[in-house]
């Protein structure tokens, strides 16, 4: 996704690296990625909704890094003297809470906590979706009725009521809560990956790895899986916004990060007692959630667009 | 959902004669039906066995002798083996019976049909207004693809896609309710008219103009008018979207442009030919969207001082209401997959083609 600063030796100056991108005929595996990589980029950037979703997340992504030196306070140093001051007002430039704590700096701290929500579940749910759909697209017969039959027995519960029985049953906090998001998140995964693995299953080139004598391991982590990776990252970009409300769901009603973590959700939990006097607690928080999973969701559709542009109806 | 595994066994069977491949297919769905609700009820049994929490304990309180604790643990069965206990459970749930909630001290079920028209009330209104702008967005995007409304449209959309829902209802009570004083602020009513409607659907709006309670009609569309709004926006960014998509594809077909070299109006061959085809995929969307809402209305109703079913549920998740959290977890998912079967069903029945 980001532009390609390739430093091959016999690349000079800008237009000769931009032949060396555009080339019809890379001479490497290497350029070949990168061409590919650099069309991606030139359709990205024709697009400047999915544009500026990237941007958001490569903001939020700086923020979390660099957290400490955007804060002004300390994500739970409490002031008293300064309960629920108006934004602006001395030092604290979106208003403080009920403990005189910064707003600003815990929305800033929080930024991690949501990178660390977003970054586990796409680890986590993607990949298991995937395994569970390609064994199942691949091996069929009763594999995949077995598999698929225990995919639509979690799609068939709304995502949240299930998050929140898992999350009662394994206790509240931010570990569990991750895990909950999990454990929802992976079936249409394993939907969408069956179904590519349905349409490459029967490619003559599959049949002829299968004549050199692969395993069925083989085949499906090797051919298969780079096969469904695009429209799975699609997926994945488009969830992320979904997995973040999710989070912040949790978050407010208590069964997600716990205080004094500054968790977006449990702050706008926190915000909702003094809403109609200090609407700035609950505003502020929600505003951030709101801009993140905004920036997912542009970026996810204008991916779509690019890597997967049937991907529409399904 | 279930067709494509349906559909990928036959292939491999071989055609056999029509009512031997129609009984084939229908035995494939009510078995994947029952395997779906077994499913989804050996889940949440699981759930309701591994919370931390003790349901003798919460029976007969922390002071009870050892002899009370046995006695108890003894009669909710627990001293038996899972499977027999999950026999049990099924029993139980196949007769409607969820025991007793802790928290209300009354049986689950009643409490349920007690709370769900508050839901379905509000589920409902939100679809209506999902529907009524969804539709109408979602052709206007599609007609003019890749222009400003189209942009527009779209972005209008993902802005739903992306806002906390409760955030979103908190900001709206700020200000509709808060500053401005347009609407009713939580609940369902204002408190002076409550219990004042006899409860015959348990939908306030319905029941108030049966009892032909005007005043009270008012009141409860007050209330109702901004949680519906909002959840209508959710629905709305959902049917407008695919809409649009289902518009794209009608509007490149043959037959529209016989209608346009007919001599057709534009308006009547968008609104008339081209949407009259697309209704037919998008009441299976609308009935998965009004399916969602359950889902939505959670964190709505619990923002909203709304008492339903989410509401419900949140309470007994927070209380560790064991019985109540297992019915009201049970109840949504028969719902969903209630809701989802009868889309499958009506899209076969309008469209010959997918039969």
């Amino acid at each position: 996704m980001t532009e390609s600063t390739n430093n091959s030796p016999s690349v000079t100056d800008s237009s000769n690296l931009r032949a060396w991108l555009t080339t019809e005929t890379p001479r490497s595996r290497f350029q070949a990625k990168m061409t590919q990589l650099y069309s991606g980029w030139q359709s990205l950037r024709s697009n400047p909704l999915a544009l500026v979703g990237f941007l958001i997340l490569v903001i939020l992504i700086l923020v979390a890094v660099f957290a400490p030196f955007l804060a002004t306070h300390g994500p739970s140093e409490q002031n008293l003297a300064m309960r629920l001051a108006p934004p602006g007002s001395d030092g604290y430039l979106l208003g403080s809470d009920e403990f005189g704590r910064d707003i600003w700096s815990r929305i800033i701290f929080g930024s991690r906590i949501t990178l660390m929500i977003v970054v586990l579940v796409a680890c986590t749910a993607p990949v298991f979706g995937l395994l569970v759909g390609t064994v199942a697209g691949y091996l069929g017969g009763w594999p995949d009725m077995v598999l698929m039959r225990i995919t639509d027995i979690f799609l068939a519960f709304p995502r949240l009521v299930l998050a929140l029985a898992f999350v009662a049953a394994l206790g509240a906090g931010i570990e569990n809560a991750i895990l909950a998001i999990s454990l929802t998140a992976w079936p249409p995964y394993a939907r969408i990956a069956r179904a590519e693995t349905l349409t490459i299953r029967n490619a003559d080139y599959i049949s002829a790895i299968q004549l050199q004598g692969a395993g069925s391991l083989r085949i499906i982590t090797g051919h298969i899986w780079p096969m469904c990776m695009s429209s799975i990252i699609v997926r994945v970009t488009l969830d992320m916004a979904g997995i973040i409300l999710t989070a912040a769901g949790l978050g407010f009603l208590g069964l997600g990060a716990q205080p004094p973590m500054p968790e977006w959700g449990a702050m706008i939990s926190a915000g909702r007692k003094f809403l109609l006097d200090h609407w700035w607690v609950a505003t502020m928080p929600g505003l951030a959630i709101f801009i993140v999973s905004l920036g997912f969701n542009l970026l996810g559709d204008g991916l779509r667009d690019i890597l997967d542009p049937k991907g529409e109806q399904s | 959902m279930s067709n494509a595994a349906g559909t990928a066994t036959q292939k491999r069977r071989g055609a056999s004669s029509p009512l031997l491949k129609r009984l084939r297919r229908l035995t494939t769905v009510l078995f994947s039906i029952i395997a779906t609700l077994v499913g989804l009820l050996f889940i949440t049994f699981l759930i309701g066995r591994v919370m931390p929490i003790d349901p003798v304990l919460a029976i007969v309180g922390e002071r009870a002798s050892k002899e009370v604790y046995d006695a108890a643990y003894l009669s909710l069965g627990l001293d038996k083996p899972l499977v027999v206990q999950f026999g049990v459970f099924l029993q139980q749930v196949f007769t409607g019976d969820f025991g007793i909630s802790r928290l209300t001290a009354r049986p689950v079920s009643d409490d349920i049909i007690r709370v769900f028209p508050a839901t379905l009330e509000l589920a409902s209104v939100a679809t209506v207004f999902g529907v009524l702008l969804g539709v109408p967005m979602g052709v206007i995007a599609a007609v003019h693809q890749g222009k400003w409304q189209d942009q527009l449209i779209r972005l209008f959309g993902l802005f739903g896609y992306s806002m906390p829902i409760f955030w979103l209802g908190l900001m709206g009570l700020l200000i509709f309710y808060g500053i401005l004083g347009w609407v009713g602020g939580p609940g369902r009513l204002d408190v002076f008219y409550d219990d004042l409607v006899p409860v015959i659907t348990g939908m306030i709006l319905v029941d108030s103009l049966i009892a032909g309670e005007i005043d009270i009609f008012w009141n409860a569309v007050s209330h109702i008018i901004l949680p519906a709004s909002l959840l209508g926006y959710y629905s709305l960014a959902y049917i407008s979207r695919m809409t649009r998509s289902f518009m794209l594809e009608q509007l490149t077909q043959e037959y529209i442009i016989t209608a346009r070299v007919k001599g057709l109006s534009e308006h009547a061959v968008i609104w008339r030919h081209a949407l009259g085809n697309v209704m037919i995929p998008l009441i299976t969307v609308i009935a998965l969207s009004y399916a969602n809402l359950l889902e939505g209305s959670v964190l709505t109703e619990v923002i909203f001082a709304w008492p339903g079913l989410g509401q419900y549920l949140t309470t007994a998740l927070l209380s560790a209401d064991m019985n109540a959290v297992m019915g009201g977890t049970v109840v949504v998912g028969l719902i969903f997959i209630g809701l989802n079967l009868f889309s499958d069903f009506l899209y076969k029945i309008v469209d010959p083609r997918a039969r």
